[in-house]
């Protein structure tokens, strides 16, 4: 390794002495740590959906099911719906990822490109909302949602009161704003001359150099939404319409529900976060990480 | 229609407008000045819904939250101004002092774990030179899981009768706990479950961060003689102060609105976790269906939050 790429302990003295035997002892014990920590509570979720209701009050709690009932699973599917609420949450998610990249990608490329008078203001006052805490708008946002200032509609308990309000980001806004910022304006004009309107300028041009950005904004929205847990929990109170976290929420607190149905159901909530962590975890990380570093 | 980048498009008319004006500078002016508006009215066409989106769901909401806390609104008849009464209600009630001590509790405790644990993590990870795409995964696995399903995951490990939890303490012959049910330790098993939900975001900002110091620095402390403490000293905690600086912020304006933990773990009426956020869930939709209370005690959350986040923002934007 080069002396440009090391870190704090360098090469050399990880080979001398002792060095090696305590890298080793360190890299294995915090291994075996990140496993017991981090991957044995979803192996305990998993597995736990599949012993029996009795098995699982045990005082002792066995590491292993000593009968396997994988039929659980289809039980809490049906008895639970979860499976309708699954279906929801997915429904909320791509659709609220849909609207969320109109939305934000229609205004940063009109705040990037187009610079209309008071562009700034709008940008600024977008930004502004970041130092809002949700938690403090809570209240006034969900009245707002009941009753919707100028149309007068009530968005409660239908897809609306997550979608619009999930499309006023202005992080989005301003992570697509700064990528737009760095395609030449050269290239919008020569195409521009060849008499392309704004809108294909867009489509043509601008999308298809933005689809790292677009993937990392995508990703990240849908991850949001699938999180999501206080908003949706007050705007989506008929129980039908509820994401999969209110509904195991309010399972939860009904007691009607067995120990091994409630993880099936833990189990099939985090399916797709972690199947989606898997296939996009370069993007995730990295996204994360240049956020870190931009700040 | 024509389109021309807006940048470049003041320029390229005025050059037209010159050169074939039979009408004289008069109308040429009038025609830059249709093809401004023009340019502008398609701008706004394109800003119209995010602009819709913002004044109705977070500029709105702003300005109702501060006007509603200074009314009393049956949602039947017209509100009425009240003054300062809900401020002076929401101060005078006894969960007032009880849920800001115990957010301040919480949001201590959790800067403790999730301040300093990932701090440590990151500096060693960074030292592996094996393994450590399955370091940053496992971090971060429960960053990708719904709250809710890490929260009641770790109710079933802190049940007292049959949990894991106390099933490995006496394994091992340490003292068992009630957990979330004991109200001792209430307060500490929503910082757990919280803090591991949540420390692989940090985990991995720090990592990217370690990664970004020169070498040479390293280098250079290594041959004036630094030990690797004097090196962390006086080399990484320099180099990652503002990456320090920002995550702190963050935290403390994440965990000052914790609400998911003691909703589901411990209740909305236990009073040893009673946060701010969960008052106002009460004041607002159980016990009080008082919105003026719950709009006053959110602008004092939101004046809390509010200066954080401002500096954090100051922070961040200067960094650009």
């Amino acid at each position: 390794m080069s002396s440009l790429t090391r870190s704090l302990i360098s090469d050399a003295d990880l080979r001398r002495g002792n060095g090696r035997l305590i890298y080793r002892l360190v890299l294995g014990t915090l291994a075996v740590a990140f496993v017991l920590a981090f991957i044995f509570p979803l192996y305990w979720m998993v597995t736990g959906a599949m012993k029996t209701p009795i098995e699982l009050a045990q005082p002792s709690p066995t590491l292993w099911p000593t009968e396997w009932h994988p039929e659980t699973y289809l039980e809490a599917w049906r008895r639970l719906e979860i499976g309708r609420y699954l279906a929801n949450t997915a429904f909320y998610a791509l659709g609220g990822w849909l609207i969320q990249l109109i939305v934000d990608v229609a205004a940063a490329y009109a705040l990037s490109k187009l610079r209309p008078i008071l562009g700034n203001v709008v940008l600024g006052g977008m930004l502004a909302s970041l130092m809002l805490p949700a938690a403090a708008l809570l209240v006034p946002a969900y009245l707002t949602v009941a009753e919707v200032p100028i149309f007068g509609v009530n968005l409660l308990n239908t897809p609306w009161a997550l979608w619009l309000p999930g499309a006023a980001n202005a992080f989005n806004i301003y992570v697509l704003k700064r990528f737009f910022d760095q395609i030449p304006n050269d290239l919008l004009d020569s195409a521009g001359i060849d008499g392309a309107g704004r809108l294909r300028l867009l489509w043509h041009i601008i999308l298809p150099l933005s689809r790292p950005v677009l993937a990392v904004v995508s990703i990240f929205a849908i991850i949001g939404s699938w999180k999501d847990f206080l908003w949706p929990l007050l705007v989506l109170q008929e129980a039908e319409g509820q994401t999969i976290s209110v509904a195991l929420s309010r399972l939860a607190s009904t007691g009607r529900v067995t120990n091994n149905e409630m993880f099936a159901g833990l189990a099939i909530a985090s399916i797709p976060m972690v199947v989606i962590f898997m296939v996009f975890q370069r993007s995730i990380l990295n996204g994360l990480s240049a956020g870190a570093l931009k700040g | 229609m024509t389109v021309i980048a807006p940048q470049s498009s003041a320029a390229v008319t005025r050059g037209t407008g010159r050169a074939d004006a039979p009408g004289g500078p008069g109308s040429a002016r009038a025609a830059r000045l249709r093809r401004r508006i023009g340019d502008n009215l398609q701008a706004y066409a394109f800003l119209a819904t995010g602009l819709l989106c913002f004044a109705l769901f977070s500029w709105w909401p702003l300005v109702k939250g501060i006007i509603l806390s200074f009314q009393q609104d049956n949602f039947v008849t017209d509100p009425i101004w009240v003054g300062m009464d809900n401020y002076t209600a929401v101060l005078d009630d006894p969960l007032f002092a009880t849920a800001w001590l115990n957010t301040l509790e919480f949001t201590g405790l959790a800067l403790l774990f999730g301040f300093a644990v990932p701090f440590v993590l990151a500096l060693v990870i960074n030292e592996f030179r094996h393994a450590k795409g399955f370091f940053r995964f496992a971090v971060y696995l429960p960053v990708m899981l719904p709250p809710i399903v890490s929260v009641l995951l770790w109710q079933y490990f802190y049940d007292p009768g049959n949990g894991l939890f106390n099933a490995v303490l006496s394994g091992v012959g340490l003292p068992t706990s009630d957990w979330n049910q004991s109200p001792k330790m209430a307060m500490i098993s929503l910082v757990l479950v919280s803090t591991w939900s949540n420390m692989g975001g940090a985990t991995i900002m720090y990592l990217a961060g370690l990664a970004g110091i020169p070498g040479e620095l390293y280098e250079a402390a290594e041959l004036d003689g630094a030990t690797v403490w004097q090196r962390i000293r006086h080399v990484t905690i320099p180099q990652m102060r503002f990456i320090m600086l920002v995550l702190l912020l963050l935290q403390i304006v994440a965990t000052m609105q914790v609400f998911i933990e003691p909703f589901q773990l411990t209740g909305t009426t236990n009073p040893e976790t009673i946060t701010v956020m969960v008052l106002i869930y009460r004041y607002a939709f159980t016990i009080n269906h008082d919105f003026g209370m719950a709009a006053a005690m959110s602008v004092l959350l939101f004046i809390v939050l509010g200066a954080f986040s401002a500096l954090y923002l100051r922070l961040t934007r200067k960094a650009d």
